[in-house]
């Protein structure tokens, strides 16, 4: 009955967010204000509708309700309790109803949002919203009903993929879908823009929180679901350019670049019709992403089941959403009133800089994943387009990209100087170069690239420091006397300039753990227990094998003890083969030592006739930085969100705020 | 500085990082793409030895044979012709003879193929999508038909690089 109940309440919420489209539109034609109040009202509605649905389906996961196809399909009795309610999003109808939920949470929050938006904008947000929520629940129903019942109920479901029955996995879809369904508010807001045909740093300043948000959850989710490549696919790398993982960089490459522009756009007024577009392109990218991972376009972990209408359907929702809003952007942007143009040598000027890199880096992402797609439509050839494609395009532009973070830090808005920039990061460059170099002889002989990443890494993180030091200290005669003065100076800064700076840093962090790798070493043999194998620094010696049994499945575990080189203990790691019946699938569990941020990884093979065991041994130094970096990069970008302007109201009129252009933030 | 120059400083900006990046796509496009042959292409066709690509068939039963050090031999076929793989690293998980299998590397002169990478299905109803499409080119597949299991009724699982042993 319960699951009939959410059948219903989906059912309910695609005619509420039909109301929530129509309502804005109504009131603009009538002028009634009051009917303008109504999409607000159905936001919530829709968003308690979809909330229902979603609490029936997982009721029937976790009480393994095995009429429920869905249960049937995805779940096993045996199954954990946690991997039973990440069961829900671990399939495809499952994971669009997490995405409809969190389309209308999305929305129900703009609704409830009341001081930051003005209630015109808001209603034409909601609007836009409601389409795209009244969409995909139309998707949902028509095609991925999630409530359909199986007669005769079996006794046992076929359980989840064992790959996905991992505690990383339960989290990294959410978090995942927070980022990409986020950016639906920016783009409902730029189409919002372009209904009215006005637009100014008042939107851009309702925007931003949205954008902010939505950017900081998907860089979780998108190290999250690198994590769990690294560990869970037992071959230790941790990005594949994979066109399912580069499906969840292209909007975060593009969000980053429209948080930037919106800065732009809030402080000087100007690249508003490039904002609009950025906000477009972004949701674009988060929509193709979801075709080109639900659709079965690509075979992958992502694509549960591949049927073909879902493909066309989902096609048809890209082209009704990107084809329309490009349409409507080409129509009406002529009409949004152009800001002026800026000196090149500018904050704002970099800041355009850091866009075109951006949008390029997208760009080269984007042909490198849809173009063996295109070349096997249209001539039947397969290609792969792998790592080496994407190391010899995105990193040459990402370089230059990174160069600049700091430098743009250093300019102040509206007429920067370069020498003067120059000079206040030259102890940043001067202190990373000694960094490379010395990293360079240290490790005569290895990989070249690996120090030039240690020091750009450091230099991104040394120029963030010095951003918030220099603005403590101040310039002229303002400079500060006293450590005191420079502490309580560096406190009182906004909390956005504090994010920025953090963010930035995180940035740093990344690159230097991705440069670590290029010191990675890999072991490999077959082992009996007593043996040795060695990775690096570390000398891995197997104790034991044997069989052992899991909730629902068997598995073959081997225990190795790690000893460096000179032979001091450090640790025990795990790792073993586990199979689950119910899937006749084998999967590795890879066994993790964690030495400061460095790891030593060890994934276990096949086992021998003579009772030998093959073993891989890894050891990866400074390795977890790479996914710490993402975190402080969302910490900084949350840390900007608790910003007092971001919550402040805005002024009625966006001419009476003076802008203060002479303080740089952001 | 007038509103032109400045204009035209914007539009050079513009067009010499798209020239740039359009440059490395480019480039990269010639240098490090990969191709997916089967074994039959690599018969008729003769492909030169050196040359990086993607082969994919079935593990032909009885022929794999692990050698010392890791390293294990097997022959990949699509049953019109035959293909001796070398490969040295642990094998997936789902690994077995009379099973699809993409392998990467390349082919040495004496014909004999050096794979880097291997790749198999993740789950017991999947198949490489190239397998399978390769396969069904040669009439050798047939949607739930004999030659091995049917496409994913529930759910066709595999991370797209494969859970894959590599280097």
């Amino acid at each position: 009955m319960i699951v009939e109940t959410g059948h219903f309440a989906l059912a309910l919420a695609l005619a509420i967010s039909l109301v929530q489209t129509v309502m804005p539109v109504w009131a603009a034609r009538s002028g009634d204000p009051a009917l303008r109040q109504t999409a607000s009202q159905a936001a919530l509605g829709a968003f308690a509708c979809v909330l229902f649905a979603f609490a029936a389906l997982t009721y029937a996961h976790v009480t393994s309700d095995f009429s429920v196809q869905n249960v049937v399909e995805n779940s096993h009795t045996q199954k954990p309790l946690i991997y039973k309610i990440s069961g829900v999003w671990g399939n495809h109808e499952g994971s669009m109803l997490l995405w409809v939920l969190i389309l209308t949470l999305f929305g129900a929050c703009v609704a409830v949002a009341r001081n930051s938006v003005p209630p015109r904008l808001r209603a034409n947000t909601l609007g836009v919203q409601g389409l795209i929520t009244a969409v995909f629940v139309l998707f949902i129903i028509t095609t991925s009903n999630p409530f359909s019942r199986v007669i005769p109920a079996p006794l046992e479901g076929n359980d989840l993929n064992p790959l996905l029955q991992d505690p990383g996995l339960a989290i990294h879809p959410p978090l995942l879908y927070i980022g990409y369904v986020g950016f639906s508010i920016s783009f409902a807001f730029a189409v919002a823009a372009l209904i009215d045909g006005r637009i100014d740093a008042v939107w851009a300043r309702a925007v931003r929180p949205w954008t902010l948000t939505a950017w900081c959850f998907l860089t979780l989710g998108i190290a999250m679901g690198s994590y769990w490549a690294y560990y869970e696919l037992g071959w230790g790398g941790w990005w594949f350019w994979d066109p399912v993982e580069n499906a969840s960089l292209m909007p975060w490459i593009a969000g980053t670049a429209l948080l930037h522009s919106t800065v732009v756009m809030e402080k000087r007024d100007a690249l508003k019709v490039w904002t609009v577009l950025l906000a477009i392109l972004t949701f674009s990218l988060s929509l193709i992403g979801t075709f080109l991972v639900r659709s079965g376009v690509i075979t992958s972990v992502h694509s549960f089941a591949t049927d073909p209408t879902r493909g066309v359907f989902i096609l048809a929702i890209l082209i009704l959403f990107i084809g329309g809003s490009l349409t409507l952007f080409a129509w009406r942007a002529p009409l949004l009133r152009q800001g002026g143009l800026f000196a090149p040598i500018s904050r704002e000027g970099s800041l355009v800089l850091n866009n075109l890199f951006l949008v390029a880096g997208c760009a080269t992402v984007l042909v490198g994943t849809l173009y063996p797609l295109l070349l096997e439509m249209l001539t039947g050839e397969k290609i792969t387009v792998g790592p080496p494609f994407f190391n010899a395009t995105f990193v040459p532009l990402a370089i230059p990209l990174l160069l600049i973070v700091p430098f743009g830090q250093a300019l102040a808005w509206k007429r920067g100087d370069v020498l003067a920039a120059a000079q206040r990061l030259f102890a940043a460059l001067a202190v990373a170069l000694a960094i490379g170099f010395a990293v360079l002889a240290l490790t005569w002989g290895g990989p070249v690239m690996a120090p030039v990443g240690i020091g750009l890494g450091a230099y991104l993180l040394i120029g963030s420091a010095l951003e918030i030091v220099s603005r403590a200290l101040g310039y002229g005669a303002s400079r500060a006397r006293s450590l005191g003065q420079i502490g309580r100076r560096a406190a009182g800064l906004p909390r956005s300039a504090w994010g920025t700076a953090l963010a930035h840093a995180g940035v740093g962090v990344v690159v230097i753990g991705i440069a670590a790798q290029g010191w990675a070493t890999e072991g490999l043999a077959t082992l009996k227990p007593g043996q040795t194998l060695v990775s690096g620094p570390y000398v891995a010696t197997l104790d034991r094998v044997g069989p052992r049994q899991g909730p629902n499945y068997e598995e073959a575990a081997a225990t190795l003890t790690i000893r460096t080189r000179a032979g001091d203990e450090v640790g025990q790691v795990e790792t073993g083969k586990r199979f689950y019946p119910s899937r006749k699938m084998a999967v590795t569990e890879s066994g993790l030592l964690t030495i400061g941020v460095s790891q030593v990884y060890a994934s276990l093979g096949e086992m021998g006739q003579d009772g030998g065991v093959g073993l891989r041994l890894y050891y990866k130094p400074l390795v977890l930085l790479i996914w710490l970096g993402a975190v402080v990069m969302a910490l900084g970008g949350g840390l900007s969100l608790t910003d007092r302007r971001m919550r402040v109201g805005v002024p009625a009129k966006a001419k009476a705020r003076p802008l203060p252009a002479a303080v740089p933030a952001e | 500085m007038t509103r032109k120059s400045r204009r035209l400083i914007l539009i050079a900006a513009c067009g010499s990082v798209l020239a740039l990046a359009v440059g490395l796509i480019l480039f990269a496009m010639s240098g490090s793409i990969v191709f997916f042959r089967s074994p039959s292409d690599i018969a008729l066709q003769g492909i030169a030895p050196g040359t990086r690509l993607r082969l994919g068939g079935l593990v032909k039963d009885g022929s794999l044979k692990r050698g010392p050090d890791q390293t294990v031999d097997f022959s990949v076929t699509d049953t019109n012709a035959t293909v001796e793989v070398q490969y040295k690293g642990l094998l997936p998980d789902l690994f077995r003879e009379g099973q699809g299998v993409v392998a990467e590397g390349m082919l040495e002169p004496g014909g004999r193929f050096r794979a880097d990478t291997v790749l198999a299905k993740h789950d017991e109803s999947y198949m490489p999508r190239e397998v399978a499409d390769a396969l069904k080119a040669q009439g050798r597949w047939q949607e739930g038909g004999s030659n091995g299991s049917p496409k994913a009724v529930t759910a066709s699982t595999e991370k797209t690089l494969g859970p894959r042993s590599e280097r």
